[in-house]
């Protein structure tokens, strides 16, 4: 075969085609996801934040939750900590007394709408979902109620009706997402009245916010908590003060929460595969020890019972030559006497 | 013809007849006893709470909140278990698969303390989740599989299974069924096989549970390590009850232990008890590494490392010191102790790992204390197992050779 200027050089061209494409679907693989294109999120600045709770209310109207004891303008509630609950999937804490801080800071709390969510990787029985809108939806009706999500969503999000006997669910903040599907915005971004909170692309978001600490950087700190924590959450956080001292944790890492079992997991198959033919050769290698330990002491036994017959063949014998020898002695001790008598006799007759 | 099928179901009813007589005779031994009291208060306490759990919900029994979703009945009867009901694939393995016969004895006894263990954790579980009904919805309605929980629930499911059939044997040998018998017995291999890899991947997984949570559990006890840590631990948890479930079953049911159990009893604690101190050894390494791999050395000196330190020097390295010193004099009161403080260990690392390490960061007012009534259905729980298996052992040839098969 002979290989012609004109194929050599449309191999030549295949082969460059493939390497420019191996390049594209390299470069457009999922290999580090960084949430689906265009999704949605919100962007919570806290230095616009006044603290007054209407997000809170907007989030309990439009999610139909039950009226809280005290009225949502009663301020006096942010005296204390408080955390998302059955009742409220939004809660604002104030913070008093921060250093450099010219007055009370402002923390809002609702699910954080994570890229690559921990309650979601958790659920084993896929109650939750990632949107493309950015919002997690959650589905009470295959929901079994073992709290795995609670334990672990990094954020501690997720709550759970102790009291319903028969009918518990998980509550959590869902980005309104029945109402993003028409078009609206979320409860709490709909009744915000300072542009605290802001409802766009996450992508966008990003750079609302890196434009904001661009133009005051002395009134944010640069992190845009939220772009990078456990892989990237949809809703975005900036803060007058240090993240830490809203009580926001800065140690989670950038890991998204599915990488953190993947290894785990991976192994069940290795398990699966390996451990039968690694049992089943032990199983042969004790048997094979044991058909060797019967052969041996089948041997052994043959052996000493060769030896012990040759053995008692060797002292018959020995015993027999002796009985022999012994026979002979006497008959020929009895010969002897024999003729001596009759020699005797011959004397005594002749005389 | 006929007249032969009509004696053979008459042997079989006289066999069933002979069963129901012995099961009449365990319940009467059961509950007619210095026991049988409390066991009885326990039970009717425990239904009580029963139904309280099941019409006020988990709020009306426990103390678990948002911040703390998981209580004892995850943390003691679900993970702690699991753990000491090793006992059965260990022993199955070392006698059908390693070739240990010698230990044949144990291999029933074990079996059923497994059973009945995986029961008790399905029960328990039964107590812990929201709709317990639903509970087979993750494996007919929607997989989860990218859960560890999907994994962990999957296989407790099937080993139990495996464990109801290497069960199975004794439980027809009373009833007199020798056909369905003969054919479970063929099987003993191809279950032990099933019943390790099973344990592996469960007793493993339920480490792997807390992989996805190191921001709330204590640096010293979370490790990327944590499913090999679950695993080896498992193991010698599982020589361990045996040891100990040996020397119990000895002094409850002397009555009803044939020679061969008797003299085994020894043996059967020497040979355990080296492999579990050699394990215990493993694990100390693995564990050490553990702290070296993520460089946590510093933590030691704080209160949670300390904490740490009596649970990895005085019921991880005493246990493995104890049991070679006990095998080395043949002193099976050292072996029995050494079983004792090696069960109370893997105990206090499941509690360690899923409630007191657990979590670790929140203020004291947001931690996890267990409501009285979470402990009386914990107790009520492991109550109905020791009743389960006291009744099960006075009829079932568990304790000694059925007279009737040999093989």
């Amino acid at each position: 075969m002979s290989i012609s200027r004109r194929k050599f050089l449309g191999w030549l061209g295949v082969a460059g085609i493939s390497t420019v494409l191996d390049k594209r679907v390299y470069a457009a693989s999922n290999k580090h996801f960084s949430g689906y294109p265009d999704s949605g999120g919100v962007l919570y600045d806290n230095v616009l934040c006044i603290g007054c709770r209407d997000c809170e209310n907007g989030c309990n109207q439009v999610n139909e939750l039950p009226q809280p004891d005290k009225p949502f303008d009663d301020l006096s509630i942010l005296d204390n900590k408080r955390r998302t609950s059955p009742k409220a999937y939004t809660v604002v804490n104030r913070y008093d007394g921060i250093k450099d801080a010219k007055g009370p800071v402002y923390r809002k709390i609702q699910c954080n709408h994570c890229l690559e969510p921990a309650c979601a990787s958790s659920c084993f029985v896929k109650a939750y979902t990632k949107t493309e809108t950015g919002a997690v939806t959650y589905d009470s009706s295959v929901c079994v109620g073992c709290r795995y999500c609670m334990i672990a969503c990094p954020f501690e999000i997720p709550t759970y009706e102790y009291d319903k006997a028969l009918t518990p669910r998980i509550m959590k903040c869902t980005m309104c997402y029945p109402r993003l599907l028409k078009g609206k915005l979320p409860g709490c971004v709909q009744l915000c009245p300072t542009e605290a909170l802001t409802f766009g692309k996450r992508t966008q978001l990003i750079k609302t916010a890196r434009e904001r600490i661009r133009k005051y950087p002395d009134r944010y700190i640069d992190h845009i908590y939220g772009e990078h924590e456990m892989g990237g959450t949809s809703w975005l956080y900036l803060s007058g003060v240090p993240f830490r001292d809203l009580g926001m944790r800065e140690d989670l890492g950038i890991t998204p929460a599915p990488e953190l079992t993947k290894g785990a997991l991976g192994s069940v198959p290795i398990i699966v595969g390996l451990w039968p033919a690694v049992l089943t050769g032990m199983y042969a290698l004790s048997k094979r020890k044991e058909k060797i330990a019967r052969e041996e002491k089948e041997e052994a036994v043959a052996t000493a019972l060769a030896k012990a017959s040759a053995e008692a063949e060797e002292k018959l014998s020995k015993v027999l030559t002796e009985a022999e020898v012994k026979n002979q002695t006497a008959i020929e001790g009895a010969v002897k006497k024999a003729l001596g008598k009759v020699a005797d006799n011959q004397t005594k007759e002749g005389t | 013809m006929p007249r032969e099928s009509a004696t053979a179901s008459k042997t079989v009813l006289s066999s069933f007849d002979q069963a129901l007589k012995d099961l009449v005779k365990a319940l009467r031994e059961t509950f007619i006893s210095p026991f049988g009291f409390v066991y009885i208060i326990i039970i009717l306490l425990g239904l009580i709470l029963t139904i309280l759990r099941f019409t006020k919900g988990l709020a009306g029994v426990t103390n678990l909140s948002d911040y703390n979703a998981w209580g004892i009945w995850i943390g003691f009867d679900l993970l702690t278990g699991v753990a000491l009901a090793a006992g059965g694939f260990v022993t199955s393995a070392a006698v059908y698969i390693f070739g240990y016969k010698k230990y044949h004895f144990a291999v029933r006894p074990a079996i059923l303390t497994g059973f009945l263990g995986y029961a008790l954790v399905i029960v328990a579980l039964n107590y812990d989740v929201g709709r317990p009904w639903r509970m087979p919805y993750p494996f007919i309605l929607q997989q989860g599989t990218t859960s560890v929980l999907f994994e962990v629930g999957a296989c407790v499911v099937l080993y139990f299974l495996v464990l109801f059939m290497e069960f199975c044997p004794a439980a027809l040998e009373w009833l007199g069924l020798k056909k369905l018998r003969k054919q479970l017995i063929k099987l003993t291999l191809v279950l032990t096989i099933f019943g390790v890899i099973l344990s592996t991947l469960h007793q493993s997984s339920l480490g792997s549970l807390f992989l996805i949570a190191p921001s709330k559990l204590h640096p010293l006890w979370y490790s990327s390590y944590l499913p090999i840590f679950f695993f080896v631990s498992s193991v010698f948890a599982g020589f361990s009850i045996v040891i100990f479930e040996s020397a119990l079953s000895h002094r409850f049911f002397g009555d009803k232990m044939d020679e061969a159990l008797q003299k085994g009893r020894e043996d059967l604690a020497l040979g355990f008890g080296k492999a579990a101190s050699l394990v215990l050894a493993g694990y100390f390494a693995v564990k050490i590494f553990g702290i070296s791999v993520d460089n946590h050395w510093h933590l030691l000196g704080t209160p949670y490392g300390i904490w740490f330190l009596v649970e990895l020097l005085g019921f991880v390295a005493l246990p493995c010191f104890l049991y070679a010193v006990g095998v080395r004099d043949r002193n099976l009161t050292i072996i029995k102790w050494a079983a004792i403080c090696t069960v109370i260990g893997v105990m206090l690392n499941r509690l360690n790992i899923s409630l007191i390490a657990f979590n670790w960061h929140l203020p004291s007012a947001d931690r996890y204390f267990p409501h009285w009534m979470e402990i009386a259905i914990s107790v009520f729980i492991v109550t109905l197992g020791i009743v389960a298996f006291r009744i099960i052992a006075s009829m079932m040839p568990i304790l000694h050779d059925h007279p009737d098969y040999n093989d």
